[in-house]
Parts: C-alpha cells; structure tokens; sequence
C-alpha cells in the first residue's frame, strides 16, 4: 500500500482558475446550443453559473484525490480533469462516452482521473463517497475525497446518516453543499425550517463554513489550508457554498418567466458570474489566448463526439456483472 | 476424518469462511451493526474482531441506507466488504443504495468500476417473531440484474457460497436462515467455493420433482422420506444460488418426471417459485404435459402465534401431501402423520433470537 503522504497544496494560479471556469461554461452553452438538435439524447442539467464551486474546490486537489458528483455534475467532472472528448460522446450516446453510452450526462464517470460515477437519485452518492474515503483510510493513502451535493440532497436521509459515520470515523472527506435555493422547483423557503445548515453539521462535530457568494478564490484557498490535516487523519469538513442555477432545472432553458424564480435574483447573481470576475484579474493578451484555446478543444470534443461510433447493439448485454 | 472434512454447524461455517478469506485477502472486511458485539451475530462472527482487529471488524451506527452506501464506495476503491444484517427485514432500509447504485453501478458507469460487496441477511422465522421479523425477501433482490442472489441450506454450502461471494467482483447477498444455524453437515476445511449457477440434486427420484428454496430444502427432504414410505419416489432439487439461477438441472429433472413441486421459504406471488415455474414452462413447452405446483408462505403477513404461524409455513406434511397428490393423481388425498413431520431444529429451538 502505498505511504502516507502529505504534500502541500499547489499555488494559486488566477489563470488558471480562470481557465477552468471558462472552460466549463463555454462547454455547457455549447451542449445548450447543441441540445434543439436533438443529437444529444440525455436529459442535461446545466450547471452554469455555478462552475467556480467546483473549480475553487477541486484545483488544489491531486489526481490521487477523488470527487463525487451529482446529477448536475458537468462542472464536478471537468474541474477534476474528467475527459471532455468522453464526456461529450457520452452525452451523444457514443461507444467513446465516459460510461460507453450507459451512463448519460447524469452518470458522468472516469476513474482515471478519479471522478466516481454521478447518481440520478439525490443524495446517493453521499455515502458511496464516504465508502470510497473510508478506503482511502483503511489503505493509508492520505487521498481525499470532494463529495459534491445539493442542498435537496441535505434532506435525504442518507445525508446526517453520513456525516456521523464520516466524523466518527474521521473519514477524509470534503462535503461541498452547492446550496442554489431550489431543489428542482420548489424553493428553500418551502422545504426548511431554518437555513441554518452548517449549525445543523457542525452537531456532528464536522467544521464547516457558509460562503455566501461562491468567490472561487476563496473557496479555494480554504481547501488548500485544509488539505494537509486531512491527509493526516483530521476528519471531515464541510462546505455551503450559495450561488444560483442560472438554467432551468433540466434542459437549456431559462426558467425565471415561470414564475417561480425571479430575474431580478438572477441579475443579481450575474454580477458574480465566476467568469468575469476571474477573467478582469488576468491581462487582455493572456486572456484571449485561454479563450481561444478553449474553442478549439471544444469544437474538437464537439467533432470527437460526432464522428464516433455508436455502441454496437450486443454491448446491451455487457458489464451488466463484472 | 481422515481427508479433512469433519461435522460442522451452519454458524460455525459462516465465521469460518470469513476468518478463511480475511488471512487470505487483507482487502476484505466485515461491518455491520454488532459484529463485534458479545452476541456476534448469533456467533457467526465470533473469534472475528479477536483475530483480525478492529480495523476489519466494526459495528456501525444504525444507519443501514448509507451504511450500505459506505460498502459499495469501499468496494469501488478495490476493498471486499462484508456488511452484515441480523435481520433481512432490515435491507428494506438498504435498498435504495443496492437498487439503484450496487446493482447497476458497473453497467451505467460502462464498464469502469466494480462492486465486490456482500450484504449477509438472515431470516428470523418462528417462535413468534412476527411480520417483521420473519421475512424472506430474496425475490425482491433475484429482480435486479446485476445483483447475485445465495441461499444455502446446510453448513457445507454456507461455507462455499460465503467464499464464494466475498470473491465475486459483484455485489451478492447472502440469504441465511435462522433456523439453519444450528444443524450440521460434512464440511471440508480449507478454502473451497460452491460457484453461482449450479443446482444440486440432493435425492434422486422417478415420480416428482420437489425444489427447495433456502430451509424448505431440508423440509423437503423430509417430506421425501415420507412420501418414500408411501410408494412414492421423489427427487429433490436445491438451487442454493437464487440468481444466477441454474434452472437446467430442474428442467433436465421435469423432463424426466413432468410432475414438479417448488417448495419456497417465501411468498408465491412474483416470487422465487412463479420465476422457476415460468422457466419449466418455457424449456418444456411442447415437450407434452407438466404439472407444477407450488407451496410457500401464505399471502399474510407472518403471525406469532403458534397455532397462526403454524399455518402460515410450509412444512414436511404439507410438502409431502402437495408431492402425493401430483404424483398420484387419482389415489385418495394422503397426507403423512402431523407427528412424523417436525423436524430436529424445530424441535430443538428455543428463541429468543
């Protein structure tokens, strides 16, 4: 088994931040440009708007960590180095999709770069997650594991069970809660009592702390300050992070001329946009270098997915065991 | 004996098999609520925590849906856990997890993970334990492809299908009975694996096939005695795996005696037995008449008290009157002596667990 070890974070880089975020919106607007044409056979939900939760916490993260992804998990799986060419070919139900067409956008999976598989069900992954950092512990490897959930995912019952188990065990866990108010339609407001999460996990004995308008940069260097206590056996902490779904629920719409959301709240939010505020830290020249090279890989994920096989049809059968 | 097989009880072969592939395999471990209580899941965890430490052998909070969970993420990360239930009724609050990530988890994430979990779950049955604590679920989870199903009904088979189980790649339950705990049988020492996938003919007959399900094997090779004095000759069939179901070995017996009996330890209605019914239907369709009948519990919840429950399960009398009658069509109803159909471990028991 391999030794504990425990380096210390790499440094933050804003174009690199930068980058990452990008990259993640422009992939999703181009999944929602595609997504009419019906060439993308797989309910997506959008996670623009939020990127930078997931690029704050992933970046200081070694390949040997792993995160854990929702159903909204475009911008988990890319932010921890999952493959896009795959990722893309899976939403198009390609044989070269991450899952090979069994998966989908919901089930976005790449063991290699340590993305564990996305779940459909709200809150599943919580504990698999938990099972996975367990082993991480048992074998001594000093990897964590980022548990992205939603803040509906926080009322399942498999959530408080996890956070004890995670804390008595002192498990390396990262739980991010990506809380955006509304778990499909129905808003906070309607489904808590009191919005006060992180009283409620720190009963468990798991530090955690709200941040109230998502700054990437911020979230990330609090990762990066926790990271080496828990390689070292410190337990679990955990992360509300606020932000706002700028897309409807599931599909590449707007949703706030429904009613139920309001555009004034979305503006507000657009303000914030990870994005911009990442993009003016960085010059002009260096700026426009990243965009351009995010195009071009882009629109190659884009023909990767579109010129490659579909499954054969006796693959139905395979991998249903191991 | 001299080649290393002697007599031993179900539970013995149980904490057997565990303490076998966890010298031999330092990824496997055993979890579950008191696994590593005095009591050790009616002893079959016992000497466990002493031998291997409690790094490998701990109780869990009771939070079976993300305890479940846990397991299957473990098992991803390449570790072989064991988790383990005192109760079958239990895994309803594990279902969630076994449904909709276990069983599925290699499939929708193409090929790129494997599961390699077991979820031991014993069913309590009798001495008025119950609706809920008598159920036998297996049905439920022989549903899902990509789940494996085991029910052995003697120590030999508990010790393989254990071994067996903790080395698949997928996730398999464990369905034990209770009542079997304490009955002995010939086990081998050493390591050896009663694979999915092959049914064991337990006694050769000419005049009906009688399949047992899990504890209904042992009754129904009682009943067979019975039926035996009667002029009437019955073969008795154990799947022992659930799913993978070897359904050619009782086909391969219905061929011969077209008249067939599924005893289940469970309910008829979608359960084990409708599913072997279907297959002998299917094989043998065109092949000329089969009979086939079925006995299980009844459709009730299970009752405490013991003139209720009584009737609630099967037993050798009423496995072997069914037999009778599909063999001897147009002989009188014969149904063999109530006192003649109790069985050792039933006579023996005493609860509380």
């Amino acid at each position: 088994m391999p030794a504990t070890k425990s380096s210390r974070p790499k440094k933050a880089d804003p174009a690199r931040l930068y980058r990452a975020v990008r990259r993640i919106r422009r992939v999703e607007e181009e999944v929602a440009r595609i997504y009419p044409s019906d060439k993308i056979k797989s309910p997506v939900h959008l996670s623009i708007g939020q990127e930078g939760i997931a690029v704050g916490v992933c970046d200081p993260l070694e390949p040997r960590d792993a995160v854990s992804g929702t159903y909204r998990g475009h911008a988990t799986y890319l932010a921890k180095g999952g493959d896009l060419n795959a990722m893309m070919a899976e939403l198009f139900g390609k044989d070269t999709g991450c899952a090979r067409g069994k998966g989908g956008s919901m089930h976005l999976v790449d063991m290699k770069a340590n993305v564990l598989g996305c779940s459909a069900v709200v809150g599943t992954t919580v504990p698999v997650a938990a099972g996975f950092a367990m082993a991480q512990k048992m074998r001594k490897t000093g990897a964590v594991v980022a548990c992205f959930l939603g803040d509906g995912a926080s009322e399942e019952g498999c959530f408080p069970e996890t956070l004890n188990f995670a804390a008595l065990h002192k498990l390396p866990v990262i739980f991010v809660c990506e809380n955006n108010g509304f778990a499909i339609h129905e808003p906070l407001a309607k489904r808590w009592a009191t919005t006060k999460l992180c009283e409620r996990v720190r009963t468990y004995g798991i530090p955690a702390t709200r941040f109230t308008d998502s700054d990437t940069a911020k979230i990330r260097d609090h990762i990066a300050k926790a990271l080496p206590a828990m390689r070292k056996g410190g337990g679990p902490i955990f992360l509300e992070c606020l932000t706002w779904r700028w897309r409807e629920h599931v599909g590449p719409g707007e949703d706030y001329d429904a009613g139920f959301r309001s555009k004034a709240d979305l503006a507000k939010w657009q303000k914030k946009d990870p994005v911009v505020v990442l993009g003016k830290k960085l010059d002009k020249k260096l700026k426009a270098t990243i965009d351009a090279e995010i195009e071009a890989e882009l629109a190659a994920a884009v023909n990767f997915a579109e010129t490659s096989p579909w499954p054969d049809a006796k693959e139905l059968y395979s991998d249903v065991f191991a | 004996m001299e080649d290393g097989r002697r007599v031993l009880r179900y539970v013995d072969a149980l904490s057997e098999a565990v303490a076998l592939e966890m010298a031999r395999d330092d990824k496997v471990f055993l979890f579950g609520l008191d696994v590593d209580d005095h009591k050790s899941i009616q002893g079959s965890t016992r000497g466990l925590l002493e031998r291997f430490g409690k790094e490998r052998v701990f109780t869990t909070p009771l939070s079976e849906d993300a305890m479940t969970g846990v397991a299957i993420g473990a098992a991803m990360a390449g570790m072989r856990p064991i988790h383990v239930h005192i109760r079958m009724d239990f895994l309803m609050l594990c279902m969630n997890q076994i449904v909709n990530i276990a069983s599925k988890a290699r499939y929708m994430y193409g090929g790129q993970v494997k599961v390699p979990m077991v979820v031991r779950s014993i069913i309590g049955k009798s001495w008025g334990q119950g609706a809920q604590h008598s159920q036998a679920l297996h049905s439920l989870f022989m549903h899902l492809p990509g789940m494996k199903v085991a029910a052995p009904s003697n120590a030999h088979d508990a010790k393989g299908c254990t071994i067996a189980a903790i080395r698949d790649d997928n996730p398999v339950l464990m369905m034990e009975h209770r009542l079997l705990y304490p009955t002995e049988a010939v086990v081998n020492e050493g390591a050896y694996v009663v694979p999915p996938g092959r049914s064991r003919v337990c006694r050769f007959g000419r005049d009906v096939t009688i399949v047992g399900v899990s504890n209904m094997v042992v009754e129904a090779l009682r009943a067979a005695e019975l039926l035996a004095e009667a002029g009437v000759s019955a073969e008795v069939i154990d799947p022992i795996w659930l799913a993978p179901l070897d359904s050619e070995t009782i086909v391969e017996s219905a061929r011969r005696t077209r008249k067939v009996l599924i005893a289940d330890n469970g309910w008829l209605n979608c359960g084990a037995s409708a599913e072997i019914a279907a297959r002998l239907a299917e094989a043998l369709a065109g092949e000329g008449p089969i009979q086939i009948k079925r006995v299980g519990f009844a459709p009730t919840p299970c009752p405490p008290s013991p003139e209720l429950e009584n009737a609630f399960y099967p037993n050798p009398g009423t496995i072997a009157a069914a037999a009778y009658a599909l063999a001897k069509p147009d002989a009188p109803a014969w149904a063999p002596d109530p006192a003649a159909t109790k069985l050792a471990y039933q006579l023996q028991f005493k609860g509380p667990f």
